[in-house]
């Protein structure tokens, strides 16, 4: 087998546990929020959901039937001896993906309004790359965009004196209506910039992070901290029928601003937060990092 | 709150019974339909394939696997957001018969007014539960609409006690992701309110 190949077979791989096993981090946090949502509706979702993600597993079957847009945020060496053909190999383990896990449809083109039927399309799987100079190594996060989660999803640009609080109260007035319908517990992105692309995108990346992990920013983790306190006040409960918690996490991601303004934007990754992280050497000796313990 | 287990094609008796935060378990014909079947049938005025008198309309956009005979297998099927098909599901109701609406998440006011009217519910299923909702699906006696692609078209999928399915919006018009909604705006003033004074980082 050449090495192409190779490569290509194993973010196929990569790609069908995802959408079958969710990241060692959110499956500890919600064993954590099930022991709490021990009444009502919220018990018998929570346990729901623990027992799909066992079929899931046992059955070899993705675990939402929603395995999303598929996008990659590739961190690249310069010196990655692929790197020319990474862009293909990624499509190509899309195509090969969606036949092994299978996954669903998902890829409908605009303006000609036609499902490709294959996952792949105008742009898309979507690859967000960041140059790392001088390594030979890749890091591929990929993230499973499903529809319930993606429509929470909004970019505003509010004027400084709105300050901070305008998004605080932008983030909550979006998260007590339409995350309603995101299957939560959701992980919050939150992304702070001078412009609305900026920030949507940062916010993207925020929920690349680990649940319960901090903005090194002080005042950042702090705001992390608070939003999360106040959002499981509300207790939104899984599925939004109500409970004592209503978010698996905030992660807050930021670039400085212009002086004129502060822009929010903010993305939720619903309870089955299907993210996936993955480095790669030049040998192509890898290490599964969001899923301690895989061989793929 | 009850739990009811009930036989579909289902009566306006069966359906008069049920209350917001019931929980039910149906057995019978369900049938897949989004917002493209959604869309023919209300904006485009085309007869749904299906007779649905009496069965359930599924949310859904699931996994399918073709068997080597040409028949098929659900892989996943889950919920998707109802809210989607606000604008369309009375007259859906009214045009096909359907009592009973499956999905996550609410739905609102032009809903809750064609639940009453013709005398159905809508549902929640655990959103993201695919898996064992398609453990409850016994057999898939068909497919219409295959042309808008596999999470769009309609599934007719033969289910055994399929749930659980929790009653969000009765047919006296009760509506719970409503009531939930309203809860949650009360509590969130004061929390947003607390949060915002400690946020004034502008020098
Ligand atoms: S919001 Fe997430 S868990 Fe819910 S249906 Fe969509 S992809 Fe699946």
């Amino acid at each position: 087998m050449d090495k192409r190949e190779e490569l290509t077979g194993l973010l196929s791989s990569f790609i069908c546990h995802a959408s079958s096993h969710l990241p060692d981090d959110v499956v500890a946090r919600l064993k954590q929020m099930k022991e709490v949502e021990n009444e009502g509706f919220a018990a018998t979702i929570y346990d729901a959901m623990f027992e799909n993600l066992k079929l899931a597993d046992e059955l070899k079957r993705p675990s939402c039937q929603d395995t999303g847009v598929i996008q990659f945020f590739v961190k690249v060496g310069t010196k990655f001896p692929y790197m020319d053909e990474l862009a293909d190999i990624l499509k190509d383990a899309v195509l090969k993906a969606t036949k092994e896990a299978p996954l669903r449809h998902n890829a409908v083109e605009v303006f000609d309004e036609k499902n490709t039927g294959n996952n792949t399309g105008y742009r898309i799987p979507w690859i967000d790359w960041d140059l790392v100079p001088g390594r030979d190594d890749i890091e591929v996060y990929l993230y499973m965009a499903g529809g319930g989660c993606s429509l929470p999803g909004f970019a505003k640009v509010l004027m400084p004196l709105e300050g901070y609080e305008g998004v605080v109260k932008a983030v909550f007035d979006q998260m007590t209506t339409y995350g309603v319908n995101a299957c939560p517990p959701c992980l919050v992105g939150i992304g702070i910039a001078g412009s609305a692309e900026v920030a949507a995108k940062l916010s993207k990346k925020a929920l690349l992070r680990p649940v319960g992990s901090h903005n090194p920013n002080p005042r950042a983790a702090m705001m992390e901290e608070e939003i999360e306190k106040g959002l499981n006040e509300i207790g939104l409960g899984p599925g939004g029928l109500r409970g004592k918690l209503s978010v698996m996490g905030v992660n807050i991601e930021q670039a400085a601003r212009h002086p004129a303004t502060i822009a929010v934007g903010m993305n939720t990754a619903c309870w089955a937060h299907r993210r996936a992280g993955i480095r790669i050497g030049s040998d192509l000796s890898y290490e599964f990092f969001t899923h301690k313990g895989v061989t793929l | 709150m009850s739990t009811y287990e009930l036989t579909m094609p289902v009566s306006d008796e069966d359906i008069k019974k049920l209350k917001v935060g019931d929980v039910i378990f149906i057995t019978g014909t369900i049938v897949t339909g989004r917002d493209d079947v959604h869309h023919r049938v209300v904006k485009q005025g085309k007869k749904f394939p299906v007779d649905i008198k009496g069965k359930a309309i599924f949310h859904a956009g699931p996994i399918m696997k073709q068997n080597d005979d040409g028949s098929y297998k659900v892989v996943s099927v889950g919920p998707t957001t109802s809210m989607r098909m606000e604008s369309a599901q009375a007259e859906f109701l009214a045009k096909t018969g359907c009592k009973i609406i499956i999905g996550k998440g609410g739905m609102g006011p032009k809903t809750t007014q064609g639940c009453i009217d013709n005398v159905a519910v809508h549902t929640i299923f655990p959103g993201g539960c695919a898996v064992i909702a398609a453990e409850e699906v016994t057999k898939v006696s068909g497919v219409e609409w295959l042309d808008l692609g596999m999470p769009e078209a309609a599934w007719i999928l033969e289910a055994e006690k399929f749930g659980p399915l929790i009653v969000s919006i009765d047919s006296e018009g009760n509506n719970l992701i409503d009531e939930n909604k309203v809860l949650f705006a009360e509590r969130k003033g004061p929390v947003v309110e607390r949060i915002a004074k400690k946020l004034d980082f502008l020098e």
